[in-house]
């Protein structure tokens, strides 16, 4: 990505339309180029969420071994939601507690690449995106023995007194909302250093010529000039997060587990249908919501 | 008072090298354990400097046949996606068609979607369907999954290309489809190239869909969860730690690359796009 970030893109027509039709034999052409790729994403993206829909209104008293029958049970998502409810809202405290952690440590980083790093810029960029290049279980893993008991951090922590003598951090919330930040942090400043890069260094400078505090250039001039990255960089991360049950699994206990978790053994090991396709249904549609707001603020293509 | 100037203009490069620090600290950890002899099985903890787990990476047999299966899955679903996704980036840059809006929403919802759903969705499919899961069954997922990054990828670097020097190719006679091999292709092909390495990069780390879909199946991701609750052996962090070196090591050689490209180019282009090239 950033190897490209630098190429000049010259000084084609991005912006324009693409132009109208050509005619005879070429009218089909955009059609066959996109019937594979659109078919395919028809077929094993749109296809499966309505057979998921229907799973979730399976009869419950149905099993994988004896068949489900589709009885409309709109009883299922209630259910589902009253047994899981703290796990359910528990997703989503955490996933907002790291999305904060993630854009007071993000947002820094992204202004510093983007504004300060002078020549170090795309060396910074590609340490950004490195540490995604360790497999995602492997770097979690690596988070276990950071925060294990025995271990360094934790020895710190308890000689300053912030932990007392035996308190710890893994199997905590804390380890959780920690590996969560961690995890998805690049996915929030990848978009975020797009749009500071842009931001034009004289408008700063305007800024603070008129007498404006750096605390009121950064509100009134970088915040709102970065805001499409902020709201791209914030859906980023706050969707794979909320649906994660990675870090709940391997940093935290059943006490931490979040909505996917209860998913993962509702198809896996319970092999309870109905109920896992509702959950999945609530979960989505609860991202869904907050995505919907987000993009009455930013067009679909300015995300893309 | 110039301490304190000091401290104004750089906190915020300070705070970036300590989020960085962050970022890399579990890398630092994989590397370190990658040359560990565990005390014990289930142990996480750093014991003793060894070189037996790069000399003997597959100690556990079915730790590499997993991360044999992970390059084959990779390779198939990244070939496919990034045919998929590059014929449609071109339709979408270069055509106009009906339902264009419709697609853009096909396109961009995988992408929002959570992973979870897309794996509960599709398994709900195959079971309802009584498709065997396995294999190819993940191979499917990986493919439905990477096209939407491929057309992102490549769109953007189709929407930035000059379409002047196509015109200025069919100018001087060639025909379309040599304009497309000489001028088009290769002005795409890094676009496409970037979007390949991702497309294998999201199929090679993919746990959550590959979890919902794999059956019997196991992939490397899939090892690992698996191997987490019996114990890890210390060759996982080799394989880690490899691929953060190879994975560092392309990247490094196509920022070189372009750059090189770049100077060589530098005499031939405009001087204003020379400036900006500087810049």
């Amino acid at each position: 990505m950033s190897a490209f970030a630098h190429v000049p893109t010259g000084s084609g027509q991005s912006a324009s339309p693409p132009p109208a039709a050509r005619p005879g034999r070429y009218r089909f052409l955009p059609y066959l180029l996109l019937l594979p790729g659109a078919a395919w994403l028809f077929l094993f993206f749109a296809v499966p969420l309505l057979q998921l829909a229907a799973a979730s209104l399976y009869d419950p008293e149905g099993s994988l071994s004896t068949g489900y029958t589709l009885t409309w049970a709109f009883g299922n998502y209630p259910a589902a939601l009253q047994q899981y409810w703290p796990q359910f809202s528990r997703s989503f405290l955490y996933a907002g507690i790291a999305l904060v952690l993630a854009l007071l440590m993000g947002y820094p980083l992204a202004y510093a690449i983007a504004q300060k790093a002078g020549r170090w810029k795309n060396l910074l960029l590609v340490c950004v995106v490195a540490p995604m290049f360790t497999s995602f279980l492997v770097r979690t893993l690596a988070w276990k023995t950071i925060l294990s008991d025995n271990g360094w951090l934790v020895g710190l922590l308890r000689d300053v007194h912030l932990l007392g003598p035996d308190g710890r951090l893994l199997a905590t919330p804390v380890a959780v909302v920690l590996g969560l930040t961690y995890n998805f942090l690049p996915f929030l400043v990848l978009p975020l250093y797009a749009s500071l890069e842009r931001l034009d260094y004289r408008l700063l400078e305007a800024s603070s010529d008129l007498y404006a505090s750096p605390l009121k250039t950064f509100r009134r001039v970088t915040l709102p000039l970065s805001m499409p990255g902020l709201i791209a960089g914030t859906l980023l991360f706050f969707i794979p997060a909320t649906g994660d049950y990675i870090n709940a699994e391997l940093l935290g206990t059943p006490n931490q587990y979040m909505i996917g978790n209860v998913i993962d053994s509702a198809f896996l090991v319970r092999l309870d249908y109905p109920q896992g396709a509702a959950l999945s249904f609530l979960l989505m549609s609860a991202i869904l919501a907050v995505v919907f707001v987000y993009l009455r603020r930013a067009g679909t293509e300015e995300v893309l | 008072m110039r301490i304190s100037r000091w401290f104004a203009q750089h906190w915020v490069m300070g705070v970036a090298l300590l989020v960085l620090g962050y970022l890399f600290l579990p890398i630092a950890v994989v590397a370190a354990l990658s040359f560990n002899r565990p005390s014990s099985r289930l142990s996480y903890d750093f014991n003793e400097f060894t070189l037996d787990n790069w000399r003997n990476p597959c100690a556990t047999s079915e730790m590499c046949d997993a991360v044999l299966r992970s390059v084959q899955i990779g390779f198939l679903a990244t070939v496919a996606a990034t045919l998929l996704g590059t014929l449609m980036a071109f339709a979408l840059v270069r055509h106009r068609f009906r339902g264009r809006s419709g697609l853009n929403v096909l396109i961009f919802l995988p992408m929002a979607t959570p992973e979870l759903v897309m794996g509960t969705s599709l398994l709900a499919l195959f079971v309802s369907g009584g498709v065997p899961l396995g294999f190819w069954t993940i191979v499917i997922a990986h493919i439905m999954f990477c096209v939407s990054f491929v057309v992102v990828t490549v769109k953007a670097r189709l929407a930035g290309m000059d379409r002047r020097l196509e015109e200025a190719a069919m100018d001087l006679y060639a025909s379309e489809w040599q304009t497309f091999r000489r001028i088009t292709l290769p002005l795409v092909l890094p676009g496409i190239v970037a979007a390949a390495l991702l497309a294998f990069s999201l199929s090679f780390d993919d746990f959550i869909i590959t979890n919902f879909n794999s059956g019997t199946t196991v992939t490397f991701p899939m090892y690992v969860w698996g191997a987490a609750q019996r114990g890890i052996p210390p060759q996982v962090n080799v394989i880690g730690t490899a691929m953060f070196g190879i994975a560092l090591l392309l990247v490094l050689a196509s920022t070189l690359r372009g750059r090189r490209a770049r100077r060589a180019a530098v005499p031939v282009t405009a001087p204003k796009q020379r400036a900006a090239s500087r810049s």
